[in-house]
């Protein structure tokens, strides 16, 4: 039998083509995501919202096939209302992070889901928790998804640094995802952020014309070097 | 109605108790001896069921191993599906409380009869020293100090008397090896052997075995307080 390729979507799917990150900061998370859905070539929704509210204080973001993803995100949503109704409080990022996990994992053959999952808990603090497609749970400072994302490692390795507040970790995030916006075909839009902290959540958007600017290219290609070049002399003509 | 002839097992059996105090937990268990030819300190009727947690039992022997493979299991599947360490009693990770619920599931029908035993969950969790018990009725209560057995009666008297609060857990092995020693003077016609187990600060929050030599030291000061007891 053929290998089965997990990345191919099944006739009809819809892919969440996407660029995601989350960076952790003092006080809190911010996360982000550009806001493409693509079936093939067409683009199904322009202005999608990747930032799934799962808990009040835990967001994820969402990679890979959308249908798999939506279906992922609200088990764990019930999962994790049971947890505050039975608890009395609200769950830790962590085992957010678990039952994502586990529902990957186990179910890797079936699902096409890249997640990043983030948030504030009275324990931990801040956290982000990147669970790429094997069902793999790897807790990281920063964390970058989806199909865009392979263009940005460079730009966030050489960006990143410890210690940063709010507005550093927000400006690191709109960067990267206008980079990555701009290079990968299946990610673009609108970029969509949301800064979780204790306090509350904080819902972010940057449309596409206000997104920053990085190298565009030139409008003319070539100009001569200096003014006197070499200038051709008309042919004679007899 | 069986529920109760579950209770009537328990109360025959051996005095186990619990105490909670200040910085962790102790249990001890008056374990009868009913033959020589048994090995000493083989035979534990106190169960480590996790890292920080452990469980005495009084009633039958068997349904306590029962209940001990339970609570393993579901303390497992409360670090895999939550990956937290498991609470005593603070739901949802309560372990008493699954084991209540899975108590209370045998008295439900006539084709299985209810667990004969109580059992008294210790434990140090980040929420403190905990300590619960679990009657075959299914019903779970968290107590300061807790006695289930034969001499309950005797050693609740003498658990009132002290100051648990205020106690460490050091203290608190002495206090539970005289209670114990004091309970079995009613039963003096056989003999029996001394089992406890603390969980606090002295052991790192792991639920261990009380060493050799502090439990010989508290059974000796058990004697000598049997005989100034009046």
């Amino acid at each position: 039998m053929d290998r089965i390729d997990i990345n191919r979507l099944k006739s009809g799917e819809v892919n969440l083509g996407t660029s995601i990150m989350a960076v952790q900061f003092d006080k809190g998370v911010v996360i982000g995501a550009d806001s493409r859905t693509t079936t093939g070539s067409y683009i199904a929704n322009r202005v999608t919202d990747k930032l799934t509210h799962v808990h009040d204080r835990i967001y994820c973001c969402r990679s890979g096939s959308a249908a798999d993803t939506q279906a992922v995100a609200d088990i764990v949503h019930y999962y994790l209302q049971l947890y505050t109704q039975m608890h009395g409080t609200a769950p830790p990022v962590s085992s957010a992070a678990a039952i994502f996990q586990k529902i990957c994992y186990e179910n890797k053959d079936a699902l096409s889901a890249g997640i990043i999952v983030a948030g504030w808990d009275k324990e931990m603090g801040p956290s982000v928790y990147n669970i790429p497609l094997g069902g793999g749970l790897f807790r990281q400072p920063w964390a970058i998804g989806g199909s865009g994302s392979t263009y940005v490692y460079g730009y966030c390795d050489a960006t990143y640094q410890e210690g940063w507040g709010k507005d550093e970790a927000v400006n690191f995030v709109k960067n990267t995802l206008s980079l990555a916006m701009a290079r990968d075909g299946s990610s673009g839009g609108v970029i969509r952020m949301c800064i979780i902290t204790e306090e509350g959540v904080e819902r972010l958007f940057i449309p596409g014309d206000k997104l920053p600017k990085f190298w565009e290219g030139r409008e003319v290609l070539s100009v001569p070097v200096s003014k006197d070049a070499t200038v051709p002399v008309p042919m004679a003509v007899e | 109605m069986v529920v109760e002839y579950a209770a009537k097992a328990v109360e025959n059996s051996g005095t186990a108790i619990g105490l909670r105090v200040k910085d962790g937990v102790v249990l001890a268990v008056e374990k009868l001896i009913h033959s020589k030819l048994l090995v000493p300190g083989a035979n534990r009727r106190i169960q480590t069921v996790d890292r920080h947690m452990g469980m005495a039992t009084a009633g039958l022997l068997a349904d306590g191993r029962n209940i001990a493979n339970r609570a393993r299991d579901e303390i497992a599947n409360i670090r895999s599906t939550w990956r937290e360490t498991p609470t005593v009693k603070e739901r949802p990770r309560a372990v008493a409380d699954r084991i209540a619920l899975y108590a209370q599931a045998y008295t439900l029908y006539s084709s299985v009869r209810p667990f004969g035993i109580s059992t008294i969950f210790g434990g140090v969790d980040k929420t403190g020293p905990s300590l619960y018990v679990v009657e075959p009725s299914g019903v779970c209560l968290g107590y300061h100090g807790a006695a289930v057995g034969k001499g309950r009666q005797l050693a609740k008297t003498e658990l009132e008397k002290l100051k648990l609060s205020e106690l460490s857990i050091r203290e608190a092995v002495v206090e539970a090896a005289r209670i114990i020693y004091l309970v079995h003077d009613d039963n003096k016609e056989k003999e029996f052997e001394l089992e406890m187990s603390w969980a606090g600060d002295e052991t790192n929050g792991l639920h261990v075995p009380v060493p050799a030599e502090l439990l010989a030291d508290a059974e000796q000061k058990a004697r000598e307080a049997l005989e100034t007891f009046e």
